[in-house]
C-alpha cells in the first residue's frame, strides 16, 4: 500500500471482526463474518464440483474453523479472505483424500513472511481483495480463463493441458504471465 | 540452507489453488519448509485465491446451515498440537515415511551407483514419489518429462545445463526442457522426484527414464 491509497474499510471490518472472535469468542462480530464469507464459500465450493448440500457441509466447518482458530490469523500472513481461502481449500483437499491438507497446515508454523513491505507486492493484504476481480477482468482471456479453470474449477495444469490440447509448457507460460500481468495492475491500482 | 533454484510461478499457482498431485505436493510442501522465498512467494499465490473467492458471486446459504453453524460454536474443541517427527527428512515427507533417517531408507539397487526408493502414497494416486541415490561421477541418461516432474535435493549435488543442485535446491522444469544431470559431490546425492503417471505419459516415461531410475 502506497500512502496515498485509500484503505479497503471492508477488508479492515473483516480483520476487526475476527479479532473480536479471538479475542472474546464475540458471536455478533462472528456472525457478520459468516454472512459475508458463507455464501462466497458455497458458491465457490460449489463450481468444485460440490451439490448444495456438500456445499454447505463444507460452509459449515469451514466457519467453524474461522471460529476456532481465529487466534492462528495474522495481518501479515494475508487478508481475511485469504485466510479463509486456504481453510476452505484445506478442507476441501481432506474431503477429497486426493491429497494431504497436513501439508498445508504444516507450514502455517513457520514464521510469518512480510508482505507489508514493497508496493510492488500487493496480493495477499487486506485491501486488495476487491480489486483482484478488477484485475482478472483486464488480462488476457486466455489467461485469465486459466487461472479460473485452477482456482475455481480445481482443474490440475496437466488436466487443463489435455483439455485443451495444448503442451503443459504453454498452460505454465500462460499462467505465469497472468498472475505476473496481474501483480503489475495491482500495483498501479494502487 | 544456501538455495539457489526455486519452485516456478505455475507451480506454486497449483500448489494454492490445492490442484497438485499427492507426490508433488509432498515434494513442493519439502521444498517450501526450507525456502522462506517461497514460502513468502505462496503466501501472494494463495491471495489470489482469497481475491477470487472475495469476488464471487455468492449462493444463498440456507437458515439450517447458518443456525447448525452458530449452534455449534460452543462444542468446538481447539485445534490439535502439530506432529514434530524424530528424523532428518522434510516434515512433509517423514510423516509419510514415519521416524526414518535418510541413512536408514532401506534402498532397491538399480545399476552401479543407482539406487532407488519407492515413498508409499494412497492407493489410486496419478502421482509417484521415489527417493533416488546416486553415486559421484554418475550421469544419468538424457531425458525427457512428461507431465510435471519435480526433483528436490536433499543431500549431496549435481550439475546440469541448468546449472548446480545443492540440498534444497528444486528443479522445477518445463516438460519440453531436456537435462543430464552429473553428480558432482563426493558423497551420494540424494534427490526426490515426484512424476505423473497419467496414461497418456506412461509411454514417454517408460521409454526414457527408464534407464535413469528403473520406473
Ligand atoms: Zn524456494
Amino acid at each position: 500500500m502506497t500512502e496515498t491509497s485509500v484503505p479497503n474499510a471492508r477488508g479492515d471490518q473483516f480483520v476487526d471482526f475476527l479479532t473480536r472472535v479471538a479475542a472474546s469468542k464475540d458471536r455478533a462480530a462472528f456472525a457478520s463474518l459468516f454472512d459475508h464469507f458463507a455464501p462466497r464459500v458455497k458458491s465457490f465450493m460449489m463450481r468444485k464440483g460440490s451439490n448444495p448440500e456438500q456445499a454447505e457441509d463444507l460452509v459449515q466447518e469451514t466457519m467453524i474453523a474461522v471460529w476456532s482458530k481465529a487466534a492462528m490469523f495474522s495481518t501479515e500472513k494475508g487478508s481475511v479472505s485469504t485466510w479463509i481461502f486456504t481453510i476452505a481449500r484445506n478442507l476441501r483437499i481432506d474431503k477429497l483424500r486426493r491429497e494431504r491438507s497436513q501439508l498445508y497446515t504444516d507450514l502455517e508454523d513457520f514464521d510469518a513472511p512480510d508482505l507489508s513491505t514493497g508496493a510492488e507486492e500487493a496480493l495477499g493484504r487486506s485491501q486488495e481483495d476487491n480489486q483482484v476481480s478488477l484485475a482478472l477482468a483486464q488480462i488476457p482471456a486466455e489467461q485469465r480463463d486459466l487461472l479460473i479453470l485452477s482456482f475455481v474449477e480445481d482443474v490440475p495444469q496437466s488436466e487443463i493441458a489435455l483439455r485443451l490440447g495444448i503442451p503443459l509448457g504453454t498452460v505454465k507460460s500462460r499462467m505465469r504471465l497472468g498472475y505476473q500481468r496481474l501483480r503489475k495492475l495491482l500495483e498501479t491500482m494502487n | 540452507m544456501n538455495i539457489s533454484h526455486h519452485l516456478d510461478d505455475a507451480t506454486l499457482l497449483a500448489f494454492a489453488a490445492g490442484t497438485v498431485g499427492e507426490a508433488h505436493g509432498i515434494l513442493v510442501a519439502s521444498h517450501l519448509a526450507m525456502c522462506p522465498t517461497c514460502r513468502n512467494a505462496l503466501r501472494k499465490a494463495e491471495g489470489l485465491g482469497g481475491g477470487i473467492l472475495e469476488s464471487q458471486a455468492g449462493q444463498a446459504v440456507s437458515d439450517v446451515c447458518r443456525a447448525a453453524t452458530l449452534a455449534s460454536l460452543d462444542a468446538v474443541i481447539a485445534p490439535k498440537e502439530t506432529y514434530k517427527p524424530k528424523s532428518d527428512l522434510p516434515l512433509a515427507l517423514a510423516r509419510i515415511m514415519g521416524d526414518v533417517n535418510l541413512a536408514d531408507i532401506h534402498w532397491h539397487k538399480r545399476a552401479p551407483g543407482v539406487s532407488v526408493f519407492d515413498v508409499p502414497l494412497s492407493k489410486g494416486s496419478k502421482t509417484k514419489l521415489k527417493l533416488v541415490k546416486l553415486g559421484k561421477g554418475r550421469t544419468m541418461p538424457e531425458h525427457g518429462h512428461g507431465g510435471e516432474e519435480l526433483t528436490l535435493i536433499l543431500k549431496g549435488s549435481y550439475h546440469d545445463k541448468m546449472g548446480r543442485f545443492s540440498p534444497g535446491d528444486v528443479a522445477d522444469l518445463d516438460a519440453e526442457i531436456e537435462h543430464q544431470p552429473i553428480v558432482d559431490s563426493d558423497e551420494d546425492c540424494i534427490c526426490v522426484i515426484a512424476f505423473e503417471t497419467r496414461a497418456i505419459y506412461k509411454t514417454i516415461l517408460a521409454k526414457l527414464v527408464q534407464p535413469f531410475v528403473g520406473i
